[in-house]
């Protein structure tokens, strides 16, 4: 069986900065966009031998904002993808969008090109709250984007929420969430995430100013709480610490970053994992243009150590957590004799668990290791 | 070089309030004189040591001897000793300020006098020095000589309208300096028949040579082969060399006779037994009594040093002993402590000389360390007529077992523009201070006179006193004594569990306030644990303060985009990383920056 091979690429520029990221983005002249979209196709044909063993079975274009491109871009590196490489008919392919920079032209493109899974960043649907985010577009445009893709017969959408926002109060975020509930029909998947002060934002900058307060940890928690009953009453199942889907519509893409399946990234400062090797390319917009294919950056060569590292504190990000059978299967050697103690504490702490599905031993988070994973998942580094 | 005699030897030093430009006047003098060319000019060549140059401050006594051609065509040798700027080396200042005849004092022509400078003046007319004023920095746009000279005739008392104004920065006005040093400083005096007595000053500990003794020759002469003998110490050693001071370098001479400046080398191995104060005297002909002045000095403050990570403990042991070949004013002896393990327990003269130590350690031995908070020594009178000087607050007592106890007390003097007097007052107040007296003097400024407890003033009284006095206060002192007090040990209990690194001695009725400072700053720097943690003050089991750091409830990964599972695991890493720098105390963490945390109890 061939092995699986996932996709990223990146497009690393937006409309305009908000006022929370700290991603690797910024707004661009047309001219750089171009040069950089044919960057990023001299690297995908350049590379597409060395990975002809495998399949790939998810493509996604993160940013950025990538539909901040000529959707022609897009277009030209679906089809080449089809070109050079082998595709598993079935394949998730995906496209992040932001409202206000997408049009029915734009999706119409985007279909064709064999996208079929949309992921809209909303965060919030009070018009007063993603203004104050930075954000360029309104409740009504995302109502305008998400109603012209559905209606162009995409059905796999998710959409990303996020609370903690500055001056938000849970009744303000249960809004939100009601909003997004109600679209007809509704989407598929939902991110919820909570907002993170990252260093080096203007939200960092302004939180220590003291012009903007963030909720407490009591709204912050309700906010969390909130998004689990609403969305579970709803018919969503949380799979990950901030994902939530309908049955069947998990995100493949990210998914296979916590199983640790093949990927490679394309564009600045993507990082991938290809047998066991992990590298990245430079984060230098002009390096990158002058030379897509130049050599990557190999952060490491994985020992098994941290394979087992890995497995363990990225499987533990998925709610049916990580299969002790599957370690073992894997490592050759029992999870509990590398990490036996630390499951232990924690399983006292009840921060872990131990449950069983089809006879299958698993070990995952509890509704309390949620909360604290971060303090989980670092004990699992091994020295 | 040819004999030169007494009559044309000036020793002198220079006095100043920090900033005032002694340094600067030391370069220009040493520049003028001729032995150094400008290219040879290191920045300020009196303060060799890097820490030095980055304060701006002097802390070892560095002297250089210099030729000056005067204006009457003869040559006369400048010896000028330079002296620590700071009240932390007070003693140091007196030893040096004893092998002068004379000293220059340096006022900012737009700050005028301060009160570091009245106490350095007052310190060198105890020593019976002839002293002329320089008015410095007349080129600031703010500067007023006719105030400043009429303030340093009004508050000291100096002759000072032929004061030279000066700008030893660029250079105007030196000329009248090095005339007047000539024409107003004394020539030394002294018998170089008469039996060998000579004032150390300074030592400096060299790897291959030994300690090498700064000294002024009162009387007689000393040489190779003089079997010298120190007689507070009672150290004895035959003589390799003497010399001068060269700047920055030492230039062996036959001989150093009454009324020289310059250096013995005698094989000494240890600066413990060459005393700053103390006098050399010939072995085999002994001067029939020492010089006045020589006191052992005591360690003022102390705290707990420990390495960071326990490892390092023999570092830390070597470059304790390291630095202490060249400063026999600190002091350590090991000691444990169940929080922070094996480290030391250290005197210095003050809180400065604490942090030079400190810096030095971190810098120069490259260590991490963690410091415990200073303290002063107590006198602790036991009911069984037993005296213990307490250097460690883990070490009082039962209180059943104590009569009284006694702390130091400094008289200070404090110089202060009128409009911040009410501040100033309301801060020594605060501090437990007695008011003994105020003199405004020229210029609306007051020199208020306060008499505070040591221990109120070794933290953050010099940040505070500048703060509410928008950096006008000037602030110096001096230790007065011991007297009765009413002191408690104030303990840290974190999840109910002692912190023994945490106690420390204070009055009883400061104790709740600090406790409930200490207990405020500690909830900010200790992490969330999965339960909730009671941070709590006692002072005899009782408690008088409390704070909570409340159980951790969230702690996950923001979005990462991509599969940057690098940037994760870098988190994740950096987390397991701050673990390691924590100390355990039953079942909580605490890391090694909420010790040094409370170090600095800010005002507000």
């Amino acid at each position: 069986m061939k092995q699986k091979l996932e996709l990223y690429f990146h497009i690393p520029f937006c409309e305009r900065k908000c006022l929370y990221c700290d991603f690797l983005s910024a707004p661009a002249t047309e001219q750089t966009k171009e040069q950089y979209m044919e960057a990023l196709l001299t690297e995908l044909v350049g590379s597409a031998k060395q990975y002809k063993e495998m399949v790939v079975e998810t493509v996604f274009f993160g940013g950025g904002t990538p539909s901040t491109v000529d959707a022609k871009y897009i277009k030209e590196i679906c089809l080449a993808i089809r070109e050079h490489f082998f595709v598993s008919e079935d394949a998730e392919i995906t496209i992040e969008i932001n409202p206000g920079t997408v049009n029915r032209d734009k999706l119409k493109e985007y279909r064709s090109a064999g996208i079929n899974r949309l992921s809209i960043g909303l965060q919030s649907a009070l018009d007063e709250e993603l203004k104050r985010l930075g954000r360029i577009h309104t409740w009504a445009e995302f109502l305008e984007t998400y109603n012209t893709a559905r209606e162009l017969g995409f059905d796999n959408i998710n959409v990303d929420l996020m609370s903690a926002l500055p001056g938000q109060s849970a009744e303000d975020y249960e809004r939100s969430l009601q909003k997004v509930l109600a679209l007809t029909p509704s989407p598929e998947h939902i991110s919820a995430y909570s907002l993170i002060l990252e260093e080096g934002t203007p939200f960092y900058r302004m939180h220590k100013a003291g012009e903007i307060s963030f909720p407490t940890e009591e709204e912050d928690r309700a906010m969390y709480h909130l998004t689990k009953e609403v969305l579970a009453e709803a018919g969503y199942q949380r799979y990950e610490i901030s994902n939530y889907a309908l049955p069947g519509k998990e995100c493949r893409h990210n998914s296979g970053y916590w199983r640790r399946v093949n990927y490679v990234g394309y564009g600045i400062g993507a990082a991938s994992l290809v047998q066991g090797q992990r590298f990245q390319n430079t984060e230098e917009l002009g390096s990158y243009i002058s030379n897509p294919l130049g050599e990557k950056q190999v952060i490491e060569q994985l020992t098994e150590e941290d394979c087992m590292e890995e497995f363990m504190f990225l499987g533990l990000r998925m709610i049916t957590g990580i299969s002790t059978g599957e370690f073992e299967q894997i490592f050759e050697i029992p999870v509990e004799e590398v990490f036996g103690e630390v499951i232990e504490k924690n399983i006292r702490d009840g921060l872990l668990e131990r449950f069983w599905v089809e006879g299958e031993e698993r070990i995952r988070l509890t509704e309390t290791g949620l909360n604290v994973s971060n303090y989980v998942m670092a004990q699992f580094l091994l020295d | 070089m040819a004999v030169i005699d007494q009559s044309h030897i000036r020793n002198f030093c220079i006095v100043a309030h920090i900033d005032h430009g002694k340094s600067t006047l030391a370069d220009r003098i040493i520049e003028h004189t001729g032995l150094l060319t400008s290219r040879e000019m290191q920045a300020q060549v009196l303060d060799n040591m890097d820490l030095e140059r980055e304060r701006g401050i002097t802390i070892k006594a560095q002297s250089v001897r210099t030729v000056y051609k005067a204006r009457n065509g003869e040559e006369y040798i400048f010896n000028l000793i330079d002296t620590p700027g700071h009240v932390d080396f007070n003693y140091e200042v007196s030893r040096s300020l004893a092998a002068c005849d004379g000293a220059i004092l340096v006022v900012d022509a737009a700050q005028g006098i301060e009160a570091q400078t009245l106490a350095n003046v007052y310190l060198a007319l105890d020593n019976d020095l002839d002293v002329f004023p320089v008015i410095n920095k007349i080129d600031l746009p703010s500067a007023e000589p006719q105030r400043v000279i009429d303030e340093i005739e009004d508050v000291i008392g100096l002759e000072a309208q032929d004061a030279p104004l000066i700008s030893a920065k660029n250079g105007i006005g030196i000329e009248e300096v090095l005339e007047q040093i000539v024409e107003k400083i004394p020539a030394p005096k002294g018998d170089p028949a008469a039996p060998l007595k000579a004032l150390i000053f300074d030592s400096l500990y060299d790897s291959y040579k030994g300690v090498i003794v700064f000294c002024r020759v009162m009387e007689g002469t000393v040489k190779k082969g003089t079997e010298i003998l120190m007689m507070a110490t009672g150290a004895k050693q035959e003589v390799v060399e003497v010399g001068t001071f060269g700047a920055g370098q030492f230039i062996p001479c036959d001989e150093l006779s009454a009324g020289m400046v310059g250096y013995i080398m005698a094989s000494i191995k240890n600066v413990k037994d060459t005393a700053v104060g103390d006098t050399v005297t010939d072995a085999n002909r002994p001067c029939a009594e020492a010089l006045p002045g020589y006191k052992k000095v005591q360690s003022m403050v102390y705290c707990g040093m420990y390495p960071a990570d326990g490892a390092k403990y023999p570092d830390l042991r070597d470059a304790l002993e390291k630095l202490k070949l060249n400063d026999a004013s600190l002091h350590y002896e090991p000691e444990t402590s169940i929080a922070l393990g094996f480290g030391f327990r250290c005197g210095f003269l003050g809180l400065l000389h604490l942090e030079v130590i400190q810096e030095r350690l971190e810098r120069e031995y490259n260590l991490d360390l963690v410091t415990t908070a200073p303290g002063v020594v107590y006198k602790v009178f036991k009911t069984n007529g037993e005296m213990i000087e307490l250097t460690n607050p883990s070490n009082l007592p039962d209180p059943a077992e104590i009569e009284h106890m006694e702390e130091p007390i400094v008289s200070a003097e404090i110089m202060v523009t009128s409009e911040f007097i009410g501040a100033i007052m309301e801060l020594c107040q605060e501090r437990r201070g007695r008011y003994l007296g105020m003199e405004y003097t020229t210029g609306g400024r007051a020199l208020i006179r306060y008499e505070l407890p040591l221990n109120e003033i070794i933290y953050d009284f010099f940040d505070a006193l500048k703060s509410r006095s928008k950096g006008y206060a000037s602030f110096d002192y001096d230790i007065k004594g011991y007297e009765v007090s009413k002191l408690v040990k104030l303990d840290i209990l974190v999840n109910r569990e002692e912190v023994d690194a945490l106690s420390f001695i204070v009055h009883g009725e400061s104790a709740y306030e600090r406790g409930r400072k200490m207990c405020e700053k500690l909830k900010e720097e200790i992490p969330r644990h999965l339960f909730e943690i009671p941070i709590q003050a006692a002072v005899g089991g009782k408690v008088i303060a409390r704070e909570t750091v409340k159980a951790m409830r969230k702690d996950v990964l923001a979005k990462c985009y991509g599969g940057d599972i690098t940037r994760k695991k870098k988190l994740l890493e950096k987390q397991k990383e701050g673990k390691k720098r924590m100390r355990q105390i039953g079942n909580v963490e605490i890391p090694q920056k909420a010790f040094m945390s409370v170090l600095k109890l800010d005002e507000n």
